[in-house]
């Protein structure tokens, strides 16, 4: 009885984990996927395609409705979040596994998973009140001062300086994801055989020889899916962004400019959208997001197995 | 071992089932909509509770929400800043008649004006939000506030970012005081500015225009008394004198209002003649589910909300409805078959 039982019990195990499985990992995004499809109908047929995703008009009085201001808004605050985060994140794994003494090791993982608990409100708060003021007043005048002479970089600082803008926005959400990142390249570099590492240190290599030619080609990988899990948390970011984005629904000409995001746009407008146009065109708004953050995901699995493969030659 | 954690599971279960079914026997309302009221409404509730032991449940998730819960019948009241046709409510059986009274009050942050009230008229304010007039020492304004000078300083608009009824009153106020405003933006819950950066909610704008000299934005007047901001004098639509928000100006627009019941209440408060009407007033209304089996607790809850919750109201730095109009609502109930 007790073999039968336990029998019974693998085979429930499987089908139902299996289930599971195939519903959140399927057939959930693909249900999702055509619920927003079919709200998005009504705005799909008055718009269509190429027009909805060119015009730059957002105007809810006269029903006439474009995304591109909000497309262009979340890649590019996403592009500038992750290029600020990168550099800094891999800095802080390499300086937790590879230099520091090991009893600081604890205290500065810990410190910044802490980073990672904070509520993204509480973010977008110390951004509004505290860090926009800074950004304002001493900040962007000095980037503006010190890039004015160089003709296309002086462009993207130009404008008034407000602390509302796609720099303070890409700056805070750099801040936000870079727990992310760090810890799962510092995972990824843990996992570095020390085998390795000896070798590389016997042949004679200095620390930065070891973490440029083993660790990094080594975790190449990890590093990729540390840029992944944080890209796709900087798209879907809203509450920091919109007490920083400004909320204008424009194509930013600079990094001084307000903008608005796909997330910031739906949180903003989705409880007073009065007309079924409008608020077909905010499911269809938000389609948009679902595609773009899937394109994102698959592009970034396609570089990762590109870099693994040219790693196991 | 195994079986006794999963006994208790199923007890769990068990007792979560017990505490949804015996809770929802108490008499109990809900209502779902516009964010302006609820603090006032919850005040209500609260007291209501008190005094009856019947419970109003009030969501606020926005006028657009409050709407389509209510035509969809899955609350028993909703809540809008923005009233219905007589024939949209017709067509989901609905009952429409206004609760509270508010007003939007233009807030600024000039270095020595934190206790001076500007005057502004329709045209500037137009001027300001359509982006024609840029800076504070512009020549109309200075003309409108001879006593005073106004200092060389950019004008930063900040209006809402989210979709809300202050925004619906404060641009139905401009379309109908200024001709180029309707051509060009026209009036919404949100809508397509011409300038400016859109700041979360009351606070947010609040907030923007206290940490940056030369700002100007729209909040609830609610929100700028508790917050004893520098509010703005508002040229009333007779074009005699400039008002403040104050309990008077406000209830003096809704008097003035030709309220009707036959066309459901339909009315909005901005722009309303009288020498003392404040021109940005608006109202919050109740859309009464007349198929809810709850309807009359509703009508009652209101009724006494009517009749004893003016100091509440009062005390939140709301406006209560006048004296005129609670009669004719109890007459519209009647009229509905809710009373």
């Amino acid at each position: 009885m007790g073999k039968s039982f336990s029998y019974l019990i693998e085979i429930l195990t499987k089908y139902f984990l299996g289930f599971w499985a195939v519903f959140t990992g399927l057939l959930f995004p693909f249900v999702v996927f055509l619920i927003l499809l079919y709200e998005s109908k009504l705005a799909i047929q008055n718009f269509g395609l190429i027009n909805f995703l060119m015009s730059t008009k957002w105007d809810p009085v006269r029903e006439s409705f474009g995304a591109l201001p909000m497309i262009v808004g979340t890649l590019i605050s996403t592009f500038i979040a992750i290029l600020l985060a990168a550099p800094i994140s891999i800095g802080i794994a390499i300086f937790i596994t590879e230099l520091a003494p090991s009893w600081l090791k604890g205290i500065f993982t810990t410190a910044i998973e802490l980073l990672a608990a904070i509520p993204s409100i509480i973010y977008g708060m110390w951004g509004f009140l505290v860090f926009a003021k800074y950004m304002r007043e001493d900040i962007e005048p000095a980037l503006q001062k010190i890039f004015s002479p160089f003709p296309i970089l002086s462009q993207l600082f130009s404008g008034n300086p407000t602390g509302i803008d796609v720099l303070t926005t890409s700056v805070v959400l750099s801040i936000m994801i870079i727990p992310f990142m760090s810890s799962v390249v510092k995972d990824a570099f843990n996992l570095v055989p020390s085998v390795m590492k000896e070798s590389a240190y016997g042949l004679g290599a200095t620390k930065w020889e070891v973490v440029k030619d083993v660790v990094i080609p080594y975790t190449a990988s990890g590093i990729a899916g540390g840029l992944i899990l944080s890209t796709g948390r900087a798209l879907g970011e809203t509450m920091a962004v919109t007490f920083l984005a400004g909320n204008v629904p424009q194509i930013p000409k600079s990094l001084l400019e307000p903008f608005t995001t796909i997330t910031v746009a739906l949180a903003n407008q989705f409880t007073e959208a009065d007309t079924p146009l409008y608020l077909s065109s905010l499911f269809y708004l938000s389609l948009f997001l679902f595609v773009i953050s899937f394109g994102v995901l698959i592009l970034a699995k396609l570089m990762i197995l590109r870099i693994e493969k040219r790693w196991k030659k | 071992m195994k079986k006794k954690w999963f006994k208790k599971v199923i007890a769990l279960f068990l007792g979560i089932g017990f505490f949804t079914t015996s809770g929802a026997k108490a008499a109990e309302i809900t209502g779902a909509g516009a964010t302006f009221p609820q603090p006032v409404f919850q005040a209500w509730a609260h007291e209501y509770h008190k005094a009856t032991g019947v419970k109003v449940n009030y969501q606020g998730i926005g006028s657009g929400g409050g709407i389509k819960q209510a035509q969809s019948k899955t609350v028993d009241f909703g809540a809008s800043d923005k009233p219905l046709t007589s024939q949209e409510l017709k067509q989901y059986n609905l009952a429409q008649f206004p609760a509270i009274i508010g007003a939007v009050a233009l807030t600024y942050n000039l270095p020595g004006f934190k206790n001076i009230s500007l005057n502004l008229d329709e045209k500037a304010v137009c001027g300001i939000y359509l982006g024609k007039i840029t800076r504070w020492n512009d020549p109309y304004l200075q003309k409108l506030n001879p006593g005073v000078k106004l200092p060389d300083v950019p004008i930063t608009v900040v209006r809402r970012s989210d979709g809300s009824g202050t925004t619906w009153l404060f641009t139905t106020y401009l379309s109908k005081a200024c001709p180029e405003w309707k051509e060009k933006v026209g009036a919404g819950t949100s809508v397509d500015w011409p300038v400016g950066i859109g700041a979360k909610g009351n606070p947010g704008v609040t907030n923007y225009v206290k940490q940056n000299t030369g700002s100007i934005g729209y909040v609830e007047y609610t929100y700028a008394k508790e917050n004893l901001l520098p509010v703005a004098r508002l040229l009333n639509r007779d074009k005699n004198y400039y008002l403040l928000p104050s309990i008077e100006t406000i209830q003096a627009a809704a008097s003035n209002a030709k309220w009707s019941m036959e066309k459901d209440f339909y009315e909005d408060l901005t722009y309303q003649p009288g020498k003392m009407s404040y021109p940005i007033v608006g109202v919050s209304f109740v859309l009464l589910v007349k198929d809810s089996p709850r309807a009359n607790e509703v009508t009652k809850f209101f009724k006494w909300a009517f009749e004893n919750g003016d100091p509440i109201a009062q005390k939140l730095y709301y406006i209560p409805l006048p004296k005129n109009l609670k009669t004719m609502i109890y007459k519209y109930w009647q009229k509905h078959k809710v009373n």
